[in-house]
C-alpha cells in the first residue's frame, strides 16, 4: 500500500510541471503588452518598452518558463497587471466562497442523488424510476446558467422569495447551490442506479439472498457498499470540478468565486493572474482526484490486494 | 435462466444499418427527437428565407420588448429585433458548432486513441500519460485559457473547445478500440501481413464505430451547451450575431421587464440538447441491445 501511495505521489511532480507548461505555453504564446496594460493609455511608448524589458516579456518562452517555475518554487507567482499586488493575494480571498459553494453543492447532489438512485434501482421500471429517468434526461439537457436564470426569474423576481445576487446571508447560496446541485444530482442518481443494478446481478448478492438475509440488509449491506465506489469517485470529480468550474453560475449570481475572478482576469488580459488561477485550480483538481483514488484503493480490498 | 439470446450488433456493415434503423424505429421517443431535430435543422438551413438576416440585427426602437404575439411569435428584444428570427438564425451557429466541434474532436480522438490502443506498449503509455495530464486541467478552464490566448470569436471558440475535448474523446475511443484489437480477426489480419494503417481503417474502426457514434452524439449536446456558456460570459460569439448564449447574456439586464427574452433562447438550447441526448439514447439501444435490457 505504501508503495502504491509513493508511486502515485511521485507521478504528481512531472504531471504538475507538464500542467504548468501547458498553461504557460497557452497563455504566453501571444505575450500581449503587459507594460501597456499596467501603465494605461497615457504612458509613452518608451516607458511601456522599458517596463516590458524589465518584466522580461521579450525573452524566449522556455527561458521564461524555467524562470516561472524557479520563482514559483520560492512562492512567487508574479504580480497581477491590473491590481499590482502578488497574484495569490487576489485569488486566495475567493477560496471561502468557492469552497462553500462546492461543498454545499456536492453534499446536496449526494443527498438527493444517491437515495433516488437506490430507489430507482430497487424499483426498476416503476413509475418513479421512469419519472426520474425523464427528469434526469431533461436536466442533462439544461445548461446550468439557464437553469440559474429561470430560478432567479421565478424565486426572486416573480415571487420575491430569495435575493437574486451577491453574497451575505445563507439565502444567497440557495439558488446557486440548486443550479449546480440539481443536474449533478440527476447524474448521480443515474450512476447509482446503474452501479446498483450491476452489483445486484453479482453472485454474492445471490449468495446473500440465498442464505436468507433480509432485503434491507442485501441492499444496504452488500449491494450498496460495492455500488458506491464509482459514485464516490464521481462526487470527488464533481467537487474538484465545481471549485473552478462553477464560473458561469458564479457570474449569473454575482458570487465572488474563482470563476468570476478568472473571467475578469482574462478580459483584462492579466496573464499572471489567469495563469496562477488556472494552475492553482488544476493542481487542486489533480490532488483531489489523487485523494479520491487513494480512498478508492483503501476501501476496495481488491485494489489494495494488488499492491501488497 | 438467461432467457432468450438477444442479437448483439457489434459489427456495423452497410447491410446491418437496416437492422440498426429497425431497432432505432422501435423507440418512439428517439424517433420524435429525430423529427424535432430535423425541424430545427430545417429552420437553421432556411433561416434566411424565413426571416432576413439584416432585419434581425438592425435595431428597431419602435417595437422594443414586445411580448409574444402572432406578428412576433417569440416577442421582440430590447432593441426591438424579432426574437423568433434571432432564435432560428442562432440555431445555425449552435448546430454548426456542435457538429463541427464534435467531428473535429472525434477525428483527433480517433487518431490518438486508435494509435494508442492499436500499438500499445510505449506509444500507448506516452499518449495516455499526456492525455491524463491534460485531463487534470478542468475542461472549462482549458477552453477559457485557449480563448484567452486566441481572442474571442467563432474560430477561436471552436479550436478551444476541440482542444479541450480531444483528451476525453481519446480516452473513450482508446477503450473502445482496445476491446476490438484483442479480437481474433485482428490477429488474423496481422498474421496475413496486412498493413497497420489498413487494419486500423478497414478492420478496427468499422467495428468500433457503434459505441463511438453514440458517445459522439451525446457529446454534441454537451458541446452546444459549452459553446452557449462561453458566449454567455462574453468569451464566444459576440453580439450582434444572434447566438443563443449571447442572446441570453444580453437578456439578463431586461429579465424583470421581459422574461420572454430569457425563456425562448434558453428553450431552444434545451430542446436541441434534449433531442441530441434522446437520439444518443436511441442509438445506444439500436447498436447495443444488451443495454436496452436495463
Amino acid at each position: 500500500m505504501g508503495k502504491y501511495i509513493l508511486k502515485r505521489l511521485l507521478v504528481v511532480i512531472p504531471t504538475l510541471l507538464f500542467i504548468v507548461f501547458v498553461v504557460f505555453f497557452i497563455l504566453n504564446i501571444t505575450p500581449g503588452d503587459p507594460g501597456r496594460i499596467m501603465l494605461g493609455t497615457t504612458a509613452t511608448q518608451e516607458q511601456v518598452d522599458m517596463l516590458n524589458e524589465s518584466l522580461g516579456v521579450n525573452r524566449p518562452l522556455l527561458v521564461r518558463y524555467v524562470d516561472y517555475i524557479w520563482d514559483a518554487l520560492h512562492g512567487d507567482f508574479g504580480t497581477s497587471y491590473t491590481f499590482n499586488v502578488p497574484v495569490a493575494r487576489v485569488v486566495m480571498p475567493k477560496l471561502p466562497t468557492a469552497l462553500r459553494l462546492a461543498i454545499l453543492s456536492v453534499c446536496c447532489s449526494a443527498l438527493l442523488g444517491i437515495p433516488l438512485g437506490i430507489l430507482s434501482a430497487v424499483k426498476k421500471h416503476s413509475l418513479i424510476d421512469n419519472a426520474l429517468t425523464v427528469l434526469a434526461l431533461f436536466l442533462a439537457s439544461v445548461p446550468g446558467f439557464w437553469l440559474g436564470l429561470m430560478l432567479m426569474l421565478w424565486l426572486s423576481l416573480s415571487w420575491g422569495l430569495l435575493p437574486s445576487s451577491g453574497v451575505g446571508t445563507w439565502q444567497h447560496y440557495i439558488m446557486p447551490v440548486m443550479t449546480l446541485a440539481l443536474p449533478s444530482a440527476a447524474f448521480i442518481s443515474r450512476l447509482t442506479r446503474t452501479t446498483m443494478l450491476d452489483s445486484m446481478n453479482q453472485d454474492y448478492i445471490r449468495t446473500a439472498k440465498g442464505k436468507g438475509a433480509r432485503d434491507r440488509r442485501v441492499i444496504f449491506g452488500h449491494a450498496l457498499r460495492n455500488a458506491l465506489i464509482p459514485v464516490i469517485t464521481q462526487l470527488g470529480m464533481n467537487f474538484a470540478g465545481l471549485l473552478g468550474g462553477a464560473m458561469i453560475t458564479e457570474i449569473v449570481f454575482g458570487l465572488p468565486g474563482f470563476g468570476n475572478a478568472i473571467v475578469a482576469a482574462i478580459k483584462a488580459k492579466d496573464v499572471p493572474l489567469t495563469m496562477f488561477a488556472v494552475i492553482f485550480l488544476s493542481t487542486t483538481f489533480m490532488l483531489i482526484m489523487l485523494v479520491v483514488d487513494l480512498i478508492y484503493a483503501f476501501i476496495d480490498p481488491r485494489i489494495k490486494a494488488q499492491y501488497e | 435462466m438467461f432467457g432468450k439470446k438477444k442479437k448483439i450488433v457489434t459489427n456495423v456493415e452497410p447491410s446491418q444499418w437496416k437492422e440498426v434503423w429497425r431497432l432505432f424505429c422501435k423507440n418512439k421517443v428517439s424517433v420524435v427527437a429525430l423529427i424535432f431535430l430535423c425541424i430545427i435543422l430545417f429552420f437553421a438551413l432556411f433561416a434566411d428565407f424565413i426571416v432576413d438576416y439584416q432585419t434581425i440585427i438592425t435595431p428597431n426602437p419602435q417595437e422594443r420588448m414586445l411580448g409574444p404575439s402572432l406578428q412576433h411569435l417569440f416577442g421582440t428584444d430590447h432593441m426591438g429585433r424579432d426574437l423568433f428570427g434571432r432564435v432560428i438564425h442562432g440555431a445555425r451557429y449552435s448546430l454548426m458548432f456542435g457538429v463541427v466541434c464534435t467531428s473535429l474532436s472525434l477525428f483527433g480522438g480517433c487518431v490518438l486513441g486508435a494509435t494508442a490502443a492499436y500499438f500499445g506498449g510505449k506509444v500507448d503509455a506516452w499518449i495516455m500519460r499526456i492525455i491524463d495530464a491534460l485531463m487534470c486541467i478542468p475542461y472549462m478552464l482549458l477552453a477559457l485559457s485557449l480563448v484567452a490566448a486566441m481572442g474571442s470569436g467563432m474560430e477561436s471558440m471552436t479550436i478551444a473547445i476541440v482542444v479541450a475535448s480531444v483528451p476525453s474523446f481519446t480516452r473513450m475511443i482508446r477503450s473502445v478500440v482496445l476491446t476490438v484489437v484483442r479480437q481474433d480477426y485482428i490477429e488474423a489480419a496481422r498474421s496475413c501481413g496486412v498493413k497497420d494503417r489498413d487494419i486500423i481503417f478497414h478492420h478496427v474502426l468499422p467495428n468500433a464505430i457503434g459505441p463511438i457514434i453514440v458517445n459522439a452524439m451525446m457529446n454534441v449536446a454537451g458541446l452546444i451547451m459549452s459553446a452557449a456558456g462561453l458566449s454567455f460570459i462574453g468569451m464566444g460569439i459576440q453580439p450582434p450575431t444572434p447566438e443563443w448564449g449571447n442572446m441570453l447574456s444580453e437578456a439578463t439586464s431586461w429579465m424583470r421587464q421581459s422574461p420572454h427574452m430569457i425563456i425562448f433562447p434558453g428553450l431552444a438550447i434545451v430542446l436541441t440538447a434534449l433531442c441530441f441526448n434522446l437520439l444518443g439514447d436511441g442509438l445506444t439501444e439500436a447498436l447495443d441491445p444488451r443495454q436496452a435490457e436495463r
